[in-house]
């Protein structure tokens, strides 16, 4: 089989697994919370509006951005309340997405009490039912059909929009879309996909069986529907298989591009050779990715010295790489007793690139030159540089202003230079891309651009385990930046792509893939 | 009015004695479940069986004996088959439907039934055949009814005593055969003017025949 379908298939089970349990909670959870509204704003009209507002603006902030926002958001109720709230993973993600799930709970919960026909209720009350006499022997039996519709919407919406968890570290089938789109490994991406869809699908189904068995009055149907669903998501609770006991269960960060994902396998390999149990956290966003292992929520990932020097210690003038890794060490230890536990031996610096043809037509070699031509010229960044540090100390130093400037994902900036829709593009050193695509990175006199090594980190968890520590150590000091830009180009190329595993094996063959 | 004896409406003035006592004084679903209560809607619940409807004020006052055996005497009552008890509302005809809404009133062996046009909706024979019926169990089990009508040739025949009202006001308290005898008020003398007109006409139609 293809390597990389068998990686993906591979994954798929603990995937399946823990997006079903996610989803599910998060629409028990909306249901828990969104009935009960409802049938507070079917009897009282004023809360019904303002209700039905709130549940359907936060619809309409995108589920990206929504699920990003309760990252910040718990950590700033951890520091204030001083309890240890997860801020990463399965919280954030539940909490957004049982959110969404609000809506068409509401909305139909709402329809479906309200448009009970007034002479029921005026039998139910002529009758001498108390009010939840009334809720419970008619207004919810009645109303069951439409309140079970909504669960359904609230279900499909949810198990679709759970693949975005994984952006803020809570493993589902997003991570094979986001770590295939990445890569441009479609396998990947279309086998994500497509077992989000049958799942949507599948409970998608089960529910309409419970739908029509409620409002055919079939019981049968009903209990089936029901109990195959219960039976899902049973099975995604069950403890994973192949769970070798004894074994210490570590989890490996990474960003979300190819190099991350290759030393991630890297240092994986490494680890599961020295006996620990490992999982993956791919995809972190580049402050997030931090925070996280500050607070053990990972373990261990390789951050780039001058992401850290800007990000994370807020400093902009940038020592050489000796002594900026000395600081970063000392300080990083003192905040958040982070272990530094060495440089790889490349850096995957940020500089300026150019086609070699366009940057000699035009007489540029350095980020003076640049200047001079750039009101002429259009710039393709990737989507953090412009809000970074980096850019506001090169524009600074060098009075570096584009004709344009545009956002784009690693990938298709590197598309953008090669189409020529882009002059100018925010290279990083280490890239395969820049050989295979014959660019020119530009020369930064001025030292705006600080050092990127390659530097292991390791959470404070482990800071002070020497077996990790050993077992990593190989690893340092020993990737050059050629070796890199091989197992980079594996994996960005277009054509005989590898998997990120294929392309570690590559980096550091210690041991037989 | 009606509203207001079983406080789904409490009067702006004045107060409503059920046997002397204020009905204010007692918890409204209490109330409501000792009263018979039979809609203009009818109000059957849709998700419920027959039996489930007839039984529904016995099972609010958390009453569990006999019911299959009560539901089928309930029913013998209003005249439906017993076999009905397990059919749903929506395969009834409007008649029997009331039907089942008069046993439902009648389930928790009320004094008092409220009757709010209760045969308005239904077609001139099952009407006249229902009302009738009415009259019969209202004898039979002893019953105060108290009936909402804007039919007067329904109010004359079924009624001991009728209450006029028109705008809110009472224009008229007697007996029927009272009532046929003339009003001063000329709006009440024409209410009653009407069916009397109509079975002279009617009668007048069928004479040279």
């Amino acid at each position: 089989m293809n390597p990389a379908l068998s990686e993906a298939l591979a994954a798929l089970p603990t995937l399946v697994r823990s997006h079903l349990l996610l989803s599910a909670c998060a629409i028990a959870l909306g249901i828990l919370v969104g009935l009960p509204l409802a049938i507070w704003a079917a009897a009282d009209g004023r809360a019904r509006t303002p209700l039905l507002a709130l549940a359907g603006l936060v619809q309409t902030v995108p589920a990206l951005a929504l699920l990003a926002l309760f990252y910040p958001a718990l950590l700033i109720l951890g520091e204030a309340t001083g309890l240890a709230v997860p801020a990463l993973g399965f919280l954030p993600a539940l909490i957004a997405l049982s959110l969404y799930a609000l809506l068409p709970i509401l909305r139909n919960g709402v329809a479906a009490i309200s448009g009970i026909a007034p002479s029921l209720i005026e039998a139910a009350n002529g009758l001498g039912m108390t009010r939840r006499q009334r809720l419970t022997m008619v207004e919810l039996p009645l109303g069951a059909p439409v309140i079970l519709a909504g669960i359904r919407t609230a279900a499909v919406w949810t198990i679709g929009a759970a693949t975005l968890a994984t952006t803020v570290g809570q493993p589902s089938l997003g991570d094979l879309i986001f770590s295939g789109l990445q890569t441009e490994n479609w396998v990947r991406v279309l086998v994500g996909c497509a077992a989000a869809a049958a799942l949507a699908l599948l409970v998608d189904g089960l529910l309409a069986l419970v739908e029509s068995g409620l409002a055919r009055r079939r019981p049968l149907r009903v209990w089936a529907g029901a109990a195959a669903t219960l039976a899902l998501v049973g099975a995604a609770l069950l403890p994973a298989g192949g769970a070798a006991p004894g074994g210490e269960t570590v989890t490996i960060g990474a960003k979300n591009f190819s190099e991350q994902y290759i030393l991630a396998s890297a240092i994986e390999r490494r680890l599961q050779a020295a006996g620990y149990r490992t999982r993956r956290r791919d995809n972190l966003g580049s402050t997030v990715a931090y925070q996280a292992l500050a607070a053990d929520d990972i373990q261990v990932y390789v951050d780039y010295g001058g992401t850290l020097w800007a990000n994370i210690l807020g400093r902009a003038e940038a020592p050489p790489p000796r002594q900026m890794r000395a600081i970063l060490a000392r300080q990083l230890d003192e905040r958040d007793g982070v272990r530094l536990l060495g440089p790889l031996g490349f850096e995957n610096a940020y500089a300026l690139a150019m086609r070699r043809d366009r940057a000699e037509a035009l007489g540029v070699s350095s980020l003076d030159d640049l200047a001079r031509a750039a009101p002429r010229l259009r710039l393709g960044a990737d989507l953090e540089f412009l809000t970074r540090p980096e850019w506001r100390s090169v524009r600074d130093a060098y009075g570096i202003a584009f004709a344009e400037q545009r956002s784009y994902s690693p990938t298709f900036m590197y598309r953008a230079i090669a189409d020529g829709s882009a002059d100018v593009i925010t290279a990083f050193s280490s890239d395969g891309r820049i050989a295979a695509l014959d660019l020119v990175l530009l020369a930064d006199p001025r030292r705006a651009l600080p050092s990127y090594e390659a530097l292991v980190l390791v959470s404070p968890g482990r800071a002070g385990d020497s077996r990790f520590a050993e077992a990593l150590a190989p690893l340092i000091g020993r990737i050059q930046v050629e070796r890199m830009r091989r197992a980079n180009l594996l994996v960005d190329r277009d054509s005989d792509k590898r998997t990120p595993l294929e392309a570690a094996c590559l980096l550091d063959p210690f041991q037989a893939c | 009015m009606l509203k207001t004896i079983n406080r789904l409406v409490e009067p702006d003035e004045g107060s409503v004695r059920l046997d002397g006592r204020d009905v204010r004084s007692l918890e409204a679903p209490a109330l409501r479940r000792s009263i018979g209560y039979v809609f203009q809607d009818i109000g059957l619940f849709p998700h419920m069986s027959v039996a489930d409807n007839v039984w529904i004020v016995p099972r609010l006052l958390g009453d569990r004996d006999g019911r299959e055996g009560r539901v089928a005497e309930l029913l013998d009552l209003v005249a439906l088959p017993r076999d009905f008890a397990g059919r749903y509302p929506a395969s009834l005809s409007g008649g029997q439907a009331q039907r089942v809404g008069v046993a439902r009133a009648l389930a928790a062996g009320p004094k008092l039934v409220l009757m709010d046009e209760p045969f308005g909706a239904l077609d001139p024979v099952t009407r006249d055949a229902l009302g009738r019926s009415w009259r019969g169990l209202h004898d039979r089990l002893g019953l105060t009814t108290i009936m909402v009508t804007h039919d007067l040739a329904e109010a004359l025949l079924l009624a001991d005593r009728i209450v006029v009202l028109i705008a809110g006001r009472i224009r008229a308290d007697a007996a029927p055969a009272v009532l046929l005898r003339g009003s001063d008020d000329p709006e009440v003398a024409a209410l009653v003017e009407v069916p009397r007109r109509q079975a002279a006409r009617l009668a007048g139609l069928a004479g040279p025949a």
